[in-house]
């Protein structure tokens, strides 16, 4: 499953055996991910599962004690001018300084980028409907999200971090949001993280999923091969038998009145192979969706299911 | 050209695309050489990653429906090209295993579910839902 794209060479972003322990706690264990220019992955897992902490130790906020990482091929830590010089954020708390007026927020923090672009600032602006008057204290958690956005959007950086971009917003803003992102992607070939609790967003937007899963990278994988690579075959249980059969590359298996559903991993003709050895009767092959496929990962690693809330919107 | 998409109920959204432009076409509502949307367009319009567009026209383009012209964008393939012969091949193909698969399953024999196929083709063609003496191919 690897990234055949001509610039598949050029990654953005290179974590290798990143760990970090708090307290007690392994936020992260052994992490490797590479992310290539131009690729949009989206980060999904719990809360807590370790995502924020990942993309803290991209923007050097944090320092690899165990395992590295690279970003635009230097030490985040080492070197945070040249870095985030490069990089947009938006915080997952969108931390920004209430007394400030829009129109401050867009001043001051074109101070920190040579490269801020005013006039798309102020078209970001229009098509956000910002008071440049209004002060950030003011705003709804919406236009907050969009005045944080446009911060980390106009000096038109070569990477974007959202993390949870629109957690905790209504349907319209969150579009607007989805549809700057999207925007910036189709216009620019620019190279995206977010992080996201919903999986409808995640599908819309990302073209490769990492999920995380008590620190544990569980999956990583392009939008394409977890679509094509994943199957849902229900069989029905032959009179008397109790116990389903074990198909090959079977993540889970759930019982249903005489019936068992399963979510294969495996191409379509391998997984029809193995159903149809079996010996019980075929009924249905279908595509299960990404939440299927996730609760199927997350249950799979046999870690404790704290709060599989995967595909649910947390409303803090 | 107005598609809706529909993420987290199983059918990929790049599958919905291929099937919603699919249907315009057998509907006619997109006719042979009418420009379709660029993949950045589009992708902007639905709100969805350009790759996920991109799948869609080069499958479509592979199943011989849309034909993408260099420099000039993506147009809808003239009909009787024999790609899209084998395409028709194909969905029909798949539509008859299921109704096989359905009537074995419902304990009909093959005689008995081409003469119902018959009767509701006959019936059709007395509501005029279906053009008569259209069995020449």
């Amino acid at each position: 499953m690897t990234e055949a794209t001509p610039r598949s060479g050029e990654a953005v972003v290179r974590i290798a055996g990143l760990s970090r322990q708090f307290a007690r706690k392994m936020a992260l264990v052994d992490v490797s991910l590479e992310i290539p220019r131009g690729a949009v992955y989206g980060l999904v897992g719990e809360n807590g599962a370790g995502k924020t902490t990942l993309i803290k130790h991209i923007l050097g906020l944090y320092r690899a004690t165990v395992g590295s990482v690279q970003v635009f091929g230097m030490n985040p830590v080492e070197e945070p001018e040249a870095v985030l010089g490069r990089i947009g954020y938006l915080s997952e708390d969108r931390e920004l300084p209430g007394w400030m007026r829009v129109s401050e927020l867009m001043r001051y923090t074109q101070a920190f980028y040579p490269q801020w672009d005013s006039a798309y600032a102020n078209a970001l602006c229009e098509m956000f409907e910002l008071d440049k008057g209004a002060r950030l204290k003011h705003l709804s958690r919406g236009e907050l999200a969009k005045a944080g956005l446009l911060a980390a959007l106009a000096h038109r950086p070569d990477l974007l971090l959202l993390d949870e971009p629109s957690s905790g917003l209504d349907p319209v803003v969150r579009r607007d949001i989805l549809s700057a992102v999207i925007r910036t992607v189709a216009e620019e070939g620019r190279t995206v993280l977010f992080s996201s609790h919903n999986l409808d967003e995640v599908e819309r937007v990302a073209d490769h999923v990492t999920m995380i899963y008590h620190g544990r990278v569980v999956m990583n994988t392009s939008m394409d091969d977890l679509r094509d690579l994943h199957h849902r075959v229900v069989l029905r249980s032959p009179n008397g038998r109790t116990e389903p059969p074990r198909l090959p590359g079977m993540l889970s298996v759930e019982i249903h009145r005489g019936e068992w559903s399963y979510l294969c991993e495996g191409t379509l003709d391998a997984v029809k192979g193995a159903a149809a050895e079996s010996g019980a009767e075929l009924l249905e092959i279908a595509s299960p969706s990404l939440e299927d496929i996730f609760v199927a990962r997350a249950k799979g690693t046999g870690l404790p299911a704290r709060m599989v809330e995967v595909g649910q919107e947390v409303t803090p | 050209m107005r598609l809706h998409i529909t993420p987290g109920d199983g059918t990929p959204i790049y599958r919905q695309i291929m099937n919603q432009v699919k249907y315009l076409i057998a509907a006619r509502r997109l006719s042979p050489g009418e420009e379709l949307p660029s993949i950045r367009v589009l992708a902007q319009e639905l709100v969805i990653n350009p790759n996920t567009v991109a799948r869609a026209y080069r499958e479509l383009e592979a199943a011989g429906l849309i034909r993408s012209r260099h420099g000039s964008g993506t147009v809808v393939a003239d009909r009787g090209s024999p790609l899209a012969q084998g395409e028709k091949d194909r969905i029909l193909e798949e539509r008859i295993g299921a109704l096989l698969a359905e009537a074995a399953q419902l304990g009909y024999t093959l005689d008995e579910l081409v003469s119902r196929v018959c009767a509701h083709h006959a019936e059709m063609q007395d509501h005029g839902e279906v053009e008569k003496g259209s069995d020449h191919d």
